[in-house]
C-alpha cells in the first residue's frame, strides 16, 4: 500500500542509462581495493620501521654517512618531492613540455612518473649505502605479509603436495588456514549484517557487542540446560534463543527511540554495559560450572553446530547459515515490503510518515532484527566454536562490525565480502605473529587504516586521482536528533 | 573493553588459583618436598621420550590481557625469555584476543615444534586440557591452574602466596609506628584471602616473638571476612579504602586487588604518613610513581615457574602434575625494601632468613 502511494507522489523517473555490470562492480570495489592496498603499504612501513634489525642498520648507515652521502640524501629527498609534484599535476608539466595531453595520456604519464620516482629514489638510496637497510626492510615486510597470506589462505606448495598424496589428513591440514579464516569471518558476517540493517533504517546500533553477549548467554543456556533433544531440534532452538536474546537487547533501545525519542547511540552503549556486567555476574554465579572457575558448562553435543572435517579443523555449519542469512537480509531489505518501509524510514522519515508508514514500528522492527543478527553472531561462536562461554568471549566483534558495515556499504553482500576480509586478516595474524614475530596489533592497525581510508574516500581519491562518481553516496546514518 | 577483559581475566586467574589450590595444593606447610612429591609421581611419567639436555623452543600462549599486561602474561613472558637466553632456545608468544583464539593459538604452536607450550591463566584451562590430551607427547605448562586428576604431560603451577605474605606481615608489623597495619581485597575468594591470611599470621607471629600488640585491620581469619572492594578495577575504591584504613590508624597497607591498589598508593602519597605493600610483582619497578612509599611486595614468580619448567624440559626431568610454588622453590617471596631499606630494623632483616627456613621446614604455619 505504502509503495503504491509513494509511486503516486513521486514522479516516475525516466529510465536512467545504467552502466554495464562490470563497470558498476569496479566502481563499487575500486575504493575499498585501493584503500586496502594503501593500508598495506602504510602497514609495511610500520612493520619495517618497528623491526629492530632494520632500525639498527639504519642508525649504523646514518652514522657512517660522509658529506657526499648527505648531499646525495638531500638530492634523494628532492627527487622524491619533485616526483610527487610531477605525478600530481601531470597536465601542467605536459603543457610546459608542449605535449597536448588528453586525460588518458596524462593518466599514463602519471603512473610512469610515480614508478620512475620510486626507482630513482631506490637507486639513489642504494648508491648512498642504504642498500642493506632496504634489503632488511624488504625481507621484514615480505616475511610478515608472506606469513599473513600463508596463515590465512594456506601454503600453495603444501596444498599441492597434500592433494597429490591423497592423504585425507594432509589435505585437511593444508586447508586448515583457509578454514580458520572462514571460521573467523562467520561472526563478522552476522554482526556486520546487524549494523548494516540498522544503518539502512538510519539507526546507529553501537550495541551489537552487547547483543552478541546476550545472544551467546541465551544460546549457551539452552545449549547446556536442555538435555535429551535430538540435534535437529536442539540446534535451531539454541540458535533461536540466541537471536531472541539479541532481539530483546535491541528492542529496548528501539522502543525507547520510537516512543520517547531517546537516541539509540546512547542507549545501545548503555545496554552494552548492562550486557557485559550481566554476563560477568551470570558466569560467576548462576551459570558457573561446578568448581571455582567462572566459565559456563559445556553445551550438549546435540546443540553443537556440526563440523565437516576431523578435529583441528573447526569449519562448521555456521558459515553456511551466515551466508543464508545474508541472502535473506538482502531479500528482506530490497525485495520485501517491510524492507522497503525500513529503507524509506531511513532515507526520509517525513516522506515515510506522509506515505502512511508507521515510523515507530519500523524503528522497533529494525532494532529487533539488528539485535537478533548480533545475537546470532554470539550464538554461532558458542555453538560452533567454543562450546562454552567464558568472560574472554569476544574481543569486540560488535564494534568491528560497525567499521565492517561501513566497508560493505551497508549492503548484505558487501558485508559478506568485508567480513571475509576481516576474518582472513585476523586469522592470518596468528601465523604472522608466530613466524615473523610481528605483534598481532599490526593487523588491527591495517584494519583501522582501511576503515579510515574508506570513511574518508577523499584521501584515496586524492592519492589516486579518481573522479568522484555522480551518484549519491549510500545512506550511512544521520547525525544527532531527527 | 579490553581493559575490562584484562580485569576479568585477572579476577578469573585469581579465582582459578583458588580452585587449583584447593585439592592437593597449598598444604599447610608440610615440607615442600612433600608438596611436590604426591602430585609428581602420581602423575605417571610423561610418555614422551626425554629430549636430553636440549631446548629448542619455548612457546607461550597469553590470555586476553596480552603480552604487555604488566601482570601475569608479562611476568611469564619474562621467564620464557630468560629461559631462552639461558638454554640457548627460542621464545615465541601468541596473544589471545578472545576465547576462540585459545585453541587456534595452541594449534599454531602444536604445528611449530615447540618443546614446551606455556599457557597463562585458568581461562585457557579447557583448551590446554583438550590439546594436551590430543597430543600426549607435547609438554605443556599452565600457570595459576592445575588439573584434578592431573594430566601426565601438563605441569600445573599454583602458588602458596600466604608464605610470601607472611613475611610481608612480619615486616609491616615491625615498621608500623601506630601499631596498626591494614589490608583489603578484591573479592572474598581464596586466591585473594590467601594473601590476607598470610599477612595476618605474619603480624601475629611478630607480636608473639616481640611482645608487641600490632593490630591487623581489614581481615580477620577467625571470622573469615574482612574489607573488600568487590571489584578488581576501581582505583577510586582503592583510594577510599586506603583513606578509611589510614583514618583508623593503619600506617602500612597491603591492597590485594590488582590495579585497585594503585588508588591506595595515590591516597597514601597524598597523606604521606603510611607505606604500601605491593602484590604479584615488585611494585617498586612496576609502579615506579610510588617508589617512595613501596615498603616491599609479595611476589608471585610466574617467571621462575616458566624457567623451571623450561630447565626441566631441557634436562629431561619434566613431569606433569600439580606443582606448588613456595618459598622453598623461590616461586613466592618478598621484594627488596629498596628506598625504604633504612626503615626496616636490622633485627627484622636478620630474623627473616630464619623465618623463611622455619616456614620451609613447616615449623611456622602461614595459615591458621
Amino acid at each position: 500500500m505504502a509503495e503504491s502511494v509513494l509511486k503516486e507522489i513521486i514522479p516516475p523517473v525516466t529510465e536512467v542509462q545504467r552502466a554495464p555490470l562490470w563497470r558498476r562492480i569496479w566502481e563499487a570495489v575500486q575504493l575499498p581495493a585501493l584503500a586496502l592496498f594503501t593500508a598495506f603499504v602504510v602497514g609495511g612501513f610500520i612493520i619495517a620501521l618497528s623491526d629492530f634489525k632494520v632500525l639498527e642498520a639504519l642508525a649504523d648507515t646514518i652514522s657512517r654517512l660522509n658529506p657526499l652521502g648527505y648531499a646525495l640524501l638531500i638530492l634523494t629527498v628532492m627527487v622524491l618531492i619533485g616526483g610527487v609534484l610531477i605525478s600530481r599535476r601531470p597536465e601542467v608539466i605536459l603543457r610546459r613540455l608542449r605535449f597536448a595531453g588528453t586525460g588518458r595520456q596524462s593518466r599514463w604519464f602519471n603512473i610512469i612518473a610515480v614508478l620512475l620516482t620510486i626507482a630513482a629514489v631506490i637507486i639513489l638510496l642504494v648508491v648512498i649505502g642504504f642498500g642493506p637497510v632496504l634489503a632488511l626492510a624488504w625481507s621484514a615486510v615480505t616475511g610478515a605479509y608472506g606469513a599473513l597470506i600463508e596463515g590465512s589462505l594456506g601454503n600453495s606448495a603444501q596444498i599441492v603436495t597434500a592433494l597429490q598424496s591423497g592423504d585425507s589428513r594432509a589435505i585437511a591440514l593444508a586447508f586448515y588456514p583457509i578454514s580458520e579464516s572462514l571460521v573467523a569471518s562467520t561472526p563478522y558476517i552476522f554482526a556486520g549484517l546487524a549494523v548494516a540493517l540498522g544503518f539502512r533504517c538510519g539507526l546507529f546500533n553501537i550495541g551489537a557487542e552487547g547483543q552478541l553477549f546476550i545472544g551467546a548467554l541465551t544460546s549457551v543456556f539452552v545449549g547446556y540446560s536442555i538435555t535429551g533433544l535430538p540435534a535437529i531440534l536442539h540446534i535451531p532452538l539454541a540458535l533461536g534463543a540466541g537471536a531472541l536474546g539479541g532481539a530483546l537487547w535491541g528492542f529496548v533501545p528501539g522502543f525507547l527511540k520510537a516512543r520517547v525519542g531517546a537516541h539509540e547511540v546512547i542507549n545501545t552503549i548503555m545496554m552494552n554495559y548492562i550486557a557485559f556486567r550481566l554476563s560477568e555476574w551470570l558466569l560467576n554465579g548462576p551459570m558457573k560450572r561446578p568448581g571455582a572457575v567462572p566459565v559456563s558448562p559445556f553445551i550438549e553435543a546435540s546443540a553443537q553446530l556440526p563440523r565437516f572435517f576431523p578435529d583441528p579443523i573447526r569449519f562448521h555449519l555456521g558459515f553456511f547459515i551466515a551466508l543464508g542469512v545474508a541472502v535473506f537480509i538482502w531479500w528482506f531489505l530490497f525485495k520485501s515490503k517491510w524492507g522497503f518501509e525500513i529503507r524509506t524510514v531511513g532515507a526520509n522519515p517525513s516522506a515515510a510518515r506522509y506515505a502512511g508508514m508507521n515510523i515507530a514500528l519500523n524503528i522497533i522492527l529494525a532494532m529487533c532484527m539488528s539485535g537478533a543478527l548480533a545475537g546470532l553472531a554470539g550464538a554461532n561462536e558458542v555453538l560452533g566454536v567454543n562450546y562454552n562461554l567464558a568472560n574472554a568471549f569476544s574481543s569486540g566483534y560488535g564494534f568491528d562490525s560497525i567499521a565492517l558495515a561501513l566497508l560493505g556499504r551497508s549492503h548484505p553482500f558487501g558485508v559478506v565480502l568485508a567480513a571475509l576480509l576481516f576474518g582472513t586478516l585476523r586469522s592470518g595474524g596468528t601465523r604472522m605473529q608466530n613466524v615473523a614475530q610481528i605483534p598481532i596489533d599490526i593487523i588491527i592497525v591495517v584494519q583501522a587504516l582501511v576503515i579510515a581510508f574508506i570513511a574518508a574516500p577523499g584521501i584515496i581519491r586524492a592519492i589516486y586521482r579518481i573522479v568522484k562518481p555522480g551518484e549519491g553516496e549510500v545512506v550511512f546514518t544521520r547525525g544527532w536528533g531527527r | 573493553m579490553r581493559k575490562s577483559l584484562t580485569t576479568i581475566s585477572v579476577l578469573a586467574a585469581l579465582v582459578l588459583a583458588a580452585c587449583g589450590t584447593a585439592p592437593p595444593a597449598a598444604p599447610p606447610p608440610a615440607a615442600p618436598a612433600a608438596t611436590e612429591a604426591p602430585a609428581a609421581p602420581a602423575a605417571t611419567e610423561a610418555p614422551a621420550a626425554p629430549t636430553a639436555g636440549k631446548l629448542g623452543k619455548v612457546c607461550q600462549v597469553t590470555d586476553v590481557g596480552g603480552i604487555d599486561d604488566k601482570s601475569f602474561n608479562q611476568t611469564a613472558w619474562a621467564g620464557a625469555q630468560q629461559a631462552a637466553k639461558e638454554l640457548g632456545a627460542e621464545a615465541r608468544y601468541l596473544e589471545s584476543q578472545q576465547q576462540t583464539d585459545y585453541e587456534k593459538n595452541l594449534n599454531e604452536f602444536l604445528a611449530s615444534n615447540c618443546d614446551l607450550i606455556v599457557t597463562v591463566g585458568f581461562l585457557l584451562g579447557d583448551a590446554t586440557k583438550a590439546a594436551a590430551e590430543a597430543n600426549p607427547n607435547q609438554k605443556f605448562q599452565i600457570l595459576d591452574f592445575a588439573y584434578d586428576p592431573p594430566i601426565p604431560n601438563v605441569w600445573g603451577q599454583v602458588y602458596a602466596t600466604d608464605q610470601g605474605a607472611f613475611l610481608a606481615g612480619y615486616v609491616a608489623a615491625a615498621v608500623s609506628k601506630t601499631g596498626k597495619v591494614g589490608t583489603f581485597g578484591g573479592i572474598n575468594i581464596p586466591p585473594v584471602t590467601d594473601f590476607m591470611i598470610g599477612f595476618e599470621q605474619g603480624v601475629k607471629y611478630y607480636n608473639e616473638k616481640n611482645n608487641a600488640n600490632v593490630q591487623v585491620l581489614g581481615w580477620d581469619s577467625a571470622k573469615g571476612d574482612g574489607l573488600f572492594t568487590g571489584n578488581f578495577e576501581s582505583t577510586d575504591d582503592g583510594r577510599r579504602l586506603g583513606e578509611t584504613l589510614m583514618d583508623e590508624g593503619a600506617d602500612v597497607i597491603m591492597p590485594v586487588a590488582g590495579p585497585v591498589g594503585l588508588g591506595t598508593g595515590a591516597a597514601i602519597k597524598e597523606r604521606g604518613n603510611a607505606y604500601l605493600i605491593g602484590v604479584d610483582s615488585d611494585w617498586y619497578e612496576s609502579a615506579p610513581e610510588y617508589k617512595s612509599i613501596v615498603l616491599t611486595s609479595v611476589l608471585k614468580r610466574l617467571d621462575v615457574s616458566v624457567l623451571e619448567a623450561a630447565r626441566a624440559v631441557a634436562d629431561g626431568s619434566f613431569s606433569g602434575g600439580t606443582k606448588v610454588a613456595t618459598l622453598a622453590n623461590n616461586g613466592v617471596g618478598i621484594a627488596p625494601f629498596h628506598e625504604l631499606d633504612s626503615l626496616v630494623p636490622q633485627k627484622v632483616k636478620d630474623d627473616l632468613p630464619g623465618i623463611i627456613q622455619d616456614i620451609i621446614a613447616g615449623k611456622i604455619k602461614t595459615k591458621p
